[in-house]
């Protein structure tokens, strides 16, 4: 038993034998997910709310199949919709949450560090779906089990997170994450769409995909997050796609077997060339998708684990 | 009425060292120690200093009284061993207009027990738009002129304000910041605020303010004082204006003397401060420059938020923390670590604003008012927000170890506090 924590907020507080865990089980449900018959009561009994204060139909969607697969009661909260608008802080959400006994939550919400203040206030297990610019943790999970069973291993590899890093929770998560596992990640975009001093936190830093692309083993590119910019980031969507968009002449530079990976949704003509996302010699894309099912269902069930483990403790 | 502080340990801020003495209090002014005095204070092994003058205090009256009242403010300072508040304009509604200065001159001079002093608004409703009514603002009492942390933006609006200012003899205080640049910045750029994904603003904003206003004040003429200075490239600004004669003196908050970005750890709002905390390069800095003279003034930069403005996420949460009661304690830190000595901890707590406000205080020289606090320097405890008599509780300090304790206070003579 590695992953001991009551909640999974971040890459950045887990130890790589606690991500291993979380892998192996993960890759596990992806043989059980492709099973006819997969009936799995681990969560059964158990009531997991989503609470989405952020439009996402692809990552709820996901959560909300991993916690009927595993048996357990799943309740959507649009939140944007909602008592929010009529002013109910965080905070007095989480009362209202408490009362309704939810075991598991998963929330994603457009600030960073507003999942981890809701996780001090709440008495069950939280899980982060994406706070603001901060951390997006199963979605650097489900890459790195893309990533394993790719290229059968998940050290020393060479891996390129290409685009706009700076309004990128994904990005700061599969950083950590593959930073933490042991490779050499490199980040490759335009000078505006960096955080300031990322380097400091164990990457390479480029500003041109020729140079940023040369032999990596994974090229991981980021949806332009036109939504979070308030103008001027970059001159335009054309000299953004010519310098940044992974086409078949970029991905040249890459090695041979090389992967590309995208979190979705995808800008098809902005960042990425529409015949490279559907190349199925290359892309990894859908398989991103079956990977986020199944490491979300190994979270879940080991959220709930220790959960139990710890009311064991307590009766 | 007479008081003998026998046996202290006096903090002269214009001296260079501590010297044990005795120093006499009669009718409210610092006397000759001679003759027979009605009460003795034995100050063996304790310090005494002049209070602290603190510029930049934010009461939330009118307006937001259910933060801080003048009551609340004036014990808080009394614990704090801050004998004068300068409190700041940025109310709801600002204090820019004669009547509303009278409004809280008489709220404060009921309840409070320590000095108050008023800074009144530069512009109407600290809008950068007009000057306030200056002079009739000056007639009711006001001491300097500010928008608070709002920077007036339109340098016509300011040229004239500064230039109407200096001809009745007015102080403005300033807060240098690119305010475009800096806009929806909450943490300051660079690998903190990378890995924790908040928007983050360039340190040089603060030197592009400075820079800015250090021009209006070579144009105008204008006596200037920054509120705060945070970063370490703006010092060489402020250098070369004081070098080339301006009349410009700056403060820094003790926050962002004794703190960094770092502490803000996991999205702790009580760490949230205008403007954001530095790196550790920076504070460093500051301690420097306070060292050396070239910032003049600390300050507490006093902010009350209640707990629904703070549980907030870090982003949305308000900014700004109290400080009057750590004051001391906090800054003590920077004495204990052998970075400053406490002469020069009081020359800019209490001598340096008392100065630049034309007051007589700040002082322990015989015929200076008797505005003092006698402390323990050492004594250790670990700080429980709930024991503060602020109405908020918002202090980056809860739970912090911390050593020195104010023990009495004393106003025009009179004790206002004891621990």
């Amino acid at each position: 038993m590695s992953f001991t924590s009551q909640h999974l907020l971040g890459i950045e507080p887990l130890r790589p034998e606690a991500i291993t865990e979380i892998l192996d089980l993960a890759n596990a449900y992806v043989e059980q997910n492709r099973k006819a018959e997969r009936p799995d009561p681990t969560l059964a009994g158990l009531t997991q709310i989503n609470m989405f204060f952020e439009n996402s139909t692809r990552t709820q969607a996901s959560f909300e199949l991993a916690g009927k697969r595993l048996g357990a009661v799943v309740m959507n909260m649009a939140m944007q919709a909602s008592s929010i608008k009529k002013g109910e802080t965080l905070i007095d959400t989480a009362l209202t949450l408490n009362a309704m006994h939810p075991d598991l939550l998963v929330v994603r919400h457009p600030q960073s560090g507003a999942v981890d203040l809701l996780a001090q206030k709440v008495n069950c297990a939280v899980l982060n779906a994406g706070d603001g610019r901060h951390e997006h943790p199963t979605q650097a999970l489900l890459d790195a089990l893309t990533i394993m069973r790719a290229k059968g291993r998940l050290h020393r590899l060479n891996i390129a997170i290409c685009g706009d890093i700076v309004h990128s929770r994904v990005a700061r998560s599969n950083l950590i994450l593959l930073g933490k596992m042991e490779n050499r990640v490199r980040l490759v975009g335009p000078a505006t769409l960096m955080p300031p001093d990322v380097a400091e936190l164990g990457v390479e830093v480029y500003h041109d995909m020729e140079e940023g692309l040369q032999d990596v083993d994974v090229v991981m590119m980021l949806r332009l997050q036109k939504e979070r910019m308030d103008g001027g980031f970059i001159p335009s969507e054309r000299e953004y796609y010519h310098r940044y968009g992974l086409d078949r002449a970029k991905l040249g530079f890459a090695k041979s077997d090389a992967i590309v990976m995208h979190p979705g949704p995808m800008n098809r003509g902005v960042e990425i060339d529409g015949e490279i996302a559907d190349d199925i010699n290359r892309s990894v894309i859908q398989e991103q998708v079956e990977m986020g099912v199944a490491v979300r269902m190994a979270a879940m069930h080991l959220l709930a684990r220790n959960m139990k483990n710890q009311r064991d403790v307590l009766t | 009425m007479s008081i003998l502080f026998k046996n202290a340990q006096i903090i002269d801020p214009a001296a260079d060292e501590v010297t044990t003495n005795d120093l006499m209090v009669r009718d409210g002014m610092i006397v000759d120690p001679s003759g027979k005095a009605e009460t003795v204070i034995d100050c063996s092994g304790k310090y005494l200093a002049p209070g602290i003058v603190d510029i930049g205090v934010k009461v939330c009256e009118p307006g937001e009284r259910h933060k801080e009242s003048y009551k609340t403010v004036g014990a808080a300072a009394a614990a704090g061993g801050v004998t004068t508040i300068v409190t700041r304009a940025d109310t709801d509604p600002a204090i820019d207009t004669p009547e509303a200065l009278e409004f809280i001159r008489r709220r404060a001079a009921e309840v409070a027990p320590v000095k108050v002093l008023h800074i009144a608004a530069l512009t109407k409703g600290r809008a950068g738009r007009e000057m306030t009514e200056i002079g009739f603002l000056q007639d009711a009492g006001a001491v300097a002129f500010s928008d608070g942390y709002r920077v007036v933006q339109n340098t016509k609006v300011l040229a004239r304000a500064m230039v109407y200012a200096k001809s009745l003899g007015a102080l403005i205080i300033a807060h240098p910041q690119e305010p475009i640049l800096s806009d929806g910045g909450v943490a300051t750029s660079g690998k903190f605020a990378s890995l924790r994904g908040l928007p983050h603003v360039s340190p040089m904003a603060e030197r592009m303010g400075l820079d800015r206003d250090i021009s209006m004040i070579e144009m105008t003429g204008a006596a200037y004082h920054a509120d705060q200075i945070t970063t370490a490239r703006a010092l060489p600004a402020l250098e070369r204006a004081k070098k080339n004669a301006l009349n410009i003196t700056a403060g820094t908050s003790i926050h962002h003397l004794t703190l960094n970005e770092f502490d803000i750890a996991d999205y702790r709002s009580f760490f949230k401060m205008t403007p954001p905390l530095r790196s550790e390069d920076d504070r460093i800095a500051m301690v420097e420059a306070v060292s050396t003279g070239l910032i003049d003034i600390i300050s507490s930069q006093h902010t009350p938020q209640d707990e629904e403005s703070k549980r907030l996420p870090f982003e949305a949460a308000a900014s700004g923390a109290v400080g009057l009661e750590t004051f001391l304690p906090a800054v003590l830190r920077l004495y204990h670590s052998g970075h400053l000595t406490l002469n020069q901890i009081f020359r800019a707590a209490s001598y340096n604003p008392a100065k630049r406000l034309g007051l007589n205080s700040g002082r322990v020289d015989i015929g200076a008012p008797a505005d003092l606090m006698l402390f323990d320097a050492d004594v250790p405890y670990v700080l429980n927000r709930e024991n503060l008599h602020s109405k908020s509780k918002n202090t980056p300090f809860d739970e912090a170890r911390l050593q020195g304790k104010v023990l009495r206070t004393f106003v025009g003579g009179q004790e206002v506090y004891r621990a």
